[in-house]
């Protein structure tokens, strides 16, 4: 490769450089900066986020392969790098208030924030399973740290043990089951592999076959599908509140872009047989989360249990299997993202401002102390819900409407059903909010507005903005979306 | 010359005895060998993959495990001695890793 290719590939991966440039500023920055100033990081964070953005901006995204077939630059890495970089803002913006009250060092939060997002874009990008397994690498270890970081808390030092032994765990399964799918085609890229498979009789090559179902099972513990999601209400409520809110959307979203991307096209050939190992995945994962979500109090185990039961109705969409279940997929990630983020956003702004807000007791009252804060709490839970006219309506919409032209009607009645019984433990807390606390008029002292801060206030106009667009005229949304699967199919 | 399946089924044995040992050990720094034992089965089964298809990709994608295993390492060895610090104790029963 000459120089000049090597220039132009680079030019293919600028959100990425930009972040991670960011990031290792960050380190030196923080090294050398006087204690009481450090917030100033929080701002270069944000910063080299949008940076990033302006990198990431193309009206056309043009189709090709980087660094002699290691990363794509293709429409589906366009669509979830912005996805990335937006929740990587929301994220850094609801922190800012947060990180003091856990007692955790700002410089290397705000790097690995960023590193972290870096190892997403290589996820989505992979085009060869080494980039794949190297941004899943980037990602979980900055991830195993920031779910760490309130050193002094024993809740989060055990929640971050068993998220990184787990964690190690499902790597392994992982790196097994790609090492037979190399076995098998005798190559680690992803297009190579599907001309490999394209001939033969596969459903006979054992190879393939294992290294197919252990690579499910490492995909699986990272999504936290059941049965194997033993990990997730545990290390969701010891980690911080942010970065809780950060494994939920983003983490998740990545590892469906690298499954999509693994399942659809390198292993089309063998969709018959996945498809049968999806929908037993996705009947198990909607049903006992909802049903676990369903005797949680407090808030942080239900909204984890409530990304489990959603990662299953993503994998409806997965089920689906067609051009327009893809699309479906590429919705639902992105009204998610905002919704859940959006949700997390206001239990931050509660834990901040009043010290507690574990429990779902603790919002007693809240919709008369901050009207605002109430009415945008609501929202998110109606949209997580998925009531009409919001984001979690729509997605559900496109993913079950794919899933039925698929022919999987039982399956859309069955996650149609796991969807009201969602409804009673989303608008159980929503009831609670609109209670009556013993001394609403304290509780509105400590809490209007006015005091929340402007960084955290912005970030939660953005997603309830961005629930109730995809919500109110999801087009524009789902035209990027189907634009991007054809980078796949 | 050993046979490829020869190299499987070592490689085999050992992903077993490390899986089978992260749910059956209490210590946590015996549970993280464990791992560290199957992700070199994994390399060794690559490595073996690649000699009999006569590919070079197997073996550049040892290296970045290898790799990716030392950095794992380092953090794992130090959110191991946080969780000492706190609780001096790195005895996983009381974490339970198979319950939610």
């Amino acid at each position: 490769m000459d120089g000049l290719q090597y220039l132009l590939d680079c030019t293919g991966i600028l959100p990425i450089l930009i972040l991670f440039a960011t990031g290792i500023l960050i380190l030196l920055l923080d090294a050398f900066a006087p204690r009481g100033r450090k917030g100033r990081l929080a701002a270069l964070a944000l910063a080299g986020v949008l940076l990033a953005m302006i990198g990431w901006w193309r009206p056309l995204p043009v189709e090709r392969e980087l660094f002699g077939g290691m990363l794509f630059a293709d429409s589906f890495g366009f669509f979830f790098d912005g996805l990335f970089l937006a929740t990587a803002a929301l994220i850094i913006l609801f922190s800012a208030g947060t990180l003091d009250r856990d007692r955790i060092d700002l410089g290397e939060y705000y790097a690995l924030l960023l590193f972290s997002v870096t190892g997403m874009m290589l996820m989505a990008r992979a085009a060869n399973l080494i980039m794949l397994f190297l941004g899943l690498e980037v990602l979980s270890i900055a991830i195993y740290i920031l779910v760490g970081m309130p050193r002094h808390e024993r809740k989060a030092n055990e929640a971050c043990l068993k998220y990184f032994l787990l964690g190690a765990f499902s790597s392994g399964f992982f790196l097994y089951g790609m090492t037979f799918i190399y076995g098998a085609s005798g190559s680690l890229s992803l297009a190579a592999m599907a001309a490999a498979f394209g001939q033969g009789d596969l459903p006979h090559n054992p190879y393939l076959l294992l290294g197919t179902a252990l690579l499910l099972v490492g995909f699986s513990f990272k999504i936290a599908l059941v049965p194997f999601h033993m990990w997730t209400p545990d290390v969701y409520e010891g980690a911080p509140t942010p970065i809780t809110a950060y494994m939920a959307v983003a983490v998740k979203a990545a590892v469906f872009a690298a499954l999509a991307r693994v399942f659809w096209m390198a292993l089309p050939s063998l969709q018959p047989q996945w498809t049968n190992l999806f929908w037993v995945l996705a009947v198990l994962t909607m049903t006992v989360g909802n049903v676990a979500a369903l005797v949680q109090t407090n808030i942080k185990r239900m909204l984890a249990y409530s990304s489990i039961a959603h990662a299953g109705y993503i994998l409806v969409a997965v089920v689906a299997g067609s051009a327009q279940g893809l699309t479906g997929m590429l919705v639902y990630l992105a009204a998610y993202t905002f919704m859940n983020v959006g949700a997390f956003g206001v239990v931050i702004l509660v834990q901040e401002r009043l010290g507690i807000g574990e429990d779902v007791d603790d919002f007693r009252g809240l919709g008369f102390a901050s009207p605002a804060l109430g009415a945008a709490m609501a929202v998110f839970l109606f949209s997580l819900a998925g009531i009409p006219p919001t984001a979690g309506f729509v997605a559900k919409f496109f993913v079950f409407l794919a899933a039925i032209e698929a022919s999987f009607t039982w399956l859309v009645i069955l996650a149609v059903v796991n969807s009201a019984v969602a409804v009673y433990y989303y608008l159980r807390v929503v009831i609670v909010m609109y209670s009556r606390a013993e001394s609403p008029t304290s509780l509105a002292d400590r809490f209007g507005l006015g005091r929340i801060p402007s960084a955290a206030l912005g970030a939660l106009i953005v997603a309830l903005w961005a629930t109730l667009q995809i919500g109110i005229l999801p087009q524009s949304l789902w035209e990027l979306a189907r634009h991007s699967v054809t980078a796949l199919l | 010359m050993v046979s490829l399946n020869s190299y499987l089924m070592l490689g085999a044995v050992l992903f077993s005895i490390g899986a089978v040992g992260v749910f059956t050990q209490r210590n946590a720094l015996i549970i993280y060998m464990c791992i560290e034992l199957m992700l070199n089965a994994v390399n060794l089964t690559i490595i073996a993959f690649a000699r009999f298809l006569n590919s070079m990709d197997g073996h550049v994608f040892v290296f970045m495990i290898m790799t990716v295993a030392a950095a794992e390492a380092a953090v794992g060895l130090a959110i191991i001695i946080s969780l000492f610090r706190n609780k001096a104790t790195v005895n996983v029963d009381e974490i339970n890793l198979s319950k939610g």
